[in-house]
């Protein structure tokens, strides 16, 4: 049986981690691939790194930090943050990543993921949609929720999906931080409205936020940051606390 | 302990080769088995090759088209693994290509190594998803070396949208289930292949990656 999947996700700026896991057994908390040893020896399901690297001079660092990251842990590894063009989707791909998440190169030029996932095929692009709830619509904001585009995020991933997304990546950017769970009602309308799985994240705060996103959201995955790297729960915690709760998890 | 022993990843344009290589090279250090490892597109290194490993992402058509278009390299293959044996490793799309025909995008004639035809996966409970993505439980079937220390439920990584659909239920070693039985392994002679990706299914697949390097069919 296909199990659910929990996605820890490490924010990477200049090659280094500026938000993880920090342990007092980490000889160099910064160093992307010592997290990803930790995640992957943890028995997170998946990675993901956000690059948020903004100084275009520094962009190459995510590069090594992949392939550094790609001859040590034998995951899945999605790669998402600044991704605008082939060529950048094609050197992560060629440094180890296995898929890439476009954010707002999609919202700018969806005819973009299109182009994606015909050159690379739909099982390596991730759709990465940052929505809120606006009335009783949801709708996509960029900028990290200050922007507002007019565009609905239901609607909108299913174009994505049409156009070759292999996965879509929601983030409740109205729950982002709150530690009051996701957005069910967004989770649960995107979910139920495309055909690939859905990845909820945003507002993560208990195990039972984990447990809703997957029972009353219907996503396939849970991406979560702070409950992780802060050391309030482990990813084992978390899984047996889903497991307990009637999802099927594995377990080793 | 160094060996005369080479493993050939083919590379003819698909994906990512750098996590394969990178497994094999993990499991043959793990192992101790000594062997070399090399991407290679060039049909003379993959006739000395002593194993060879077939990978892909993506589409059947493309993977196909690109194969097919390094000159001599499908021979060579044939030439290794049907005439003279060499143990062989098809993963994903790698092992789809062995099948005798396929329907994604247009109908496609493959290497028919393996009697079958692959084609959309159709779940039977309509709210599953597709891609098949994530874990899932492994199932021997039938017999194999290959599995030499695995335990039958072992969760392993797949991402695909087709499936081969098995002519001689021989050739089906190992099943997942998802809205109905997928083959996620094949094995014929020298011949196996993979539905889920080893190199991306953490201890389990070094592990079935070292059984390949040891394997004496």
């Amino acid at each position: 049986m296909l199990k659910a999947r929990i996605i820890p996700c490490l924010d990477v700026e200049n090659g280094r981690v500026v938000k993880g896991v920090n342990f007092l057994d980490l000889v160099d908390a910064g160093d992307p691939v010592e997290q990803a040893r930790l995640y992957d020896k943890a028995g997170a399901d998946e990675l993901c790194f956000l690059d948020i690297t903004a100084s275009s001079d520094n962009r190459e660092t995510i590069f090594d930090v992949v392939a550094k990251t790609a001859e040590e842990c034998f995951m899945p590894l999605t790669v998402g943050g600044g991704v605008r063009s082939l060529n950048d989707i094609r050197k992560l791909l060629l440094a180890g990543s296995d898929k890439v998440s476009i954010n707002t190169a999609a919202v700018n030029d969806p005819d973009f993921v299109r182009e994606a996932a015909q050159k690379f095929g739909t099982q390596c692009i991730v759709v990465s949609i940052d929505a809120k709830s606006v009335g009783d619509r949801f709708e996509i904001f960029t900028h990290g929720g200050r922007t507002a585009t007019g565009i609905d995020a239901v609607e909108f991933a299913r174009r994505m999906v049409g156009y070759g997304a292999g996965e879509i990546l929601l983030t409740s950017m109205d729950r982002d931080g709150t530690k009051i769970g996701f957005n069910l009602p967004l989770t649960r309308a995107v979910s139920d409205a495309v055909s690939v799985p859905v990845i909820a994240s945003g507002g993560v705060g208990t195990l039972d936020h984990l447990v809703e996103g997957i029972t009353e959201g219907h996503a396939s995955a849970v991406l979560a940051a702070s409950i992780f790297h802060f050391g309030t729960y482990t990813i084992a915690q978390a899984k047996h606390h889903m497991q307990a709760a009637g999802i099927p998890m594995r377990l080793e | 302990m160094p060996s005369s022993e080479t493993i050939a990843i083919i590379d003819y344009g698909s994906g990512n080769l750098r996590s394969a290589a990178k497994a094999f090279e993990r499991a043959i250090r793990e192992s101790g088995s000594g062997q070399r490892v090399v991407v290679t597109n060039d049909p003379d290194q993959v006739r000395r090759a002593t194993r060879i490993v077939l990978p892909g992402v993506g589409a059947f058509g493309d993977c196909l088209a690109g194969l097919s278009a390094i000159d001599g390299i499908v021979e060579a293959l044939r030439d290794a693994v049907l005439d003279r044996g060499r143990p062989f490793l098809g993963i994903c799309v790698g092992m789809q290509l062995l099948a005798s025909s396929a329907q994604e995008y247009g109908d496609h004639t493959g290497l028919d190594w393996i009697a079958g035809h692959v084609e959309l996966l159709r779940p039977d409970d309509p709210s599953l998803k597709i891609p098949h993505m994530g874990w899932n439980t492994l199932h021997m079937v039938n017999q194999h070396p290959i599995f030499e220390g695995l335990e039958d439920g072992e969760h392993v990584y797949f991402v695909h949208s087709n499936h081969l659909e098995i002519q001689y239920p021989q050739d089906r070693i190992a099943i997942t289930n998802y809205g109905g039985e997928i083959t996620a392994m094949v094995g014929r002679d020298n011949i196996v292949g993979t539905q889920f990706h080893p190199e991306k299914s953490q201890a389990a697949g070094i592990h079935l990656l070292q059984n390949f390097l040891t394997w004496k069919p």
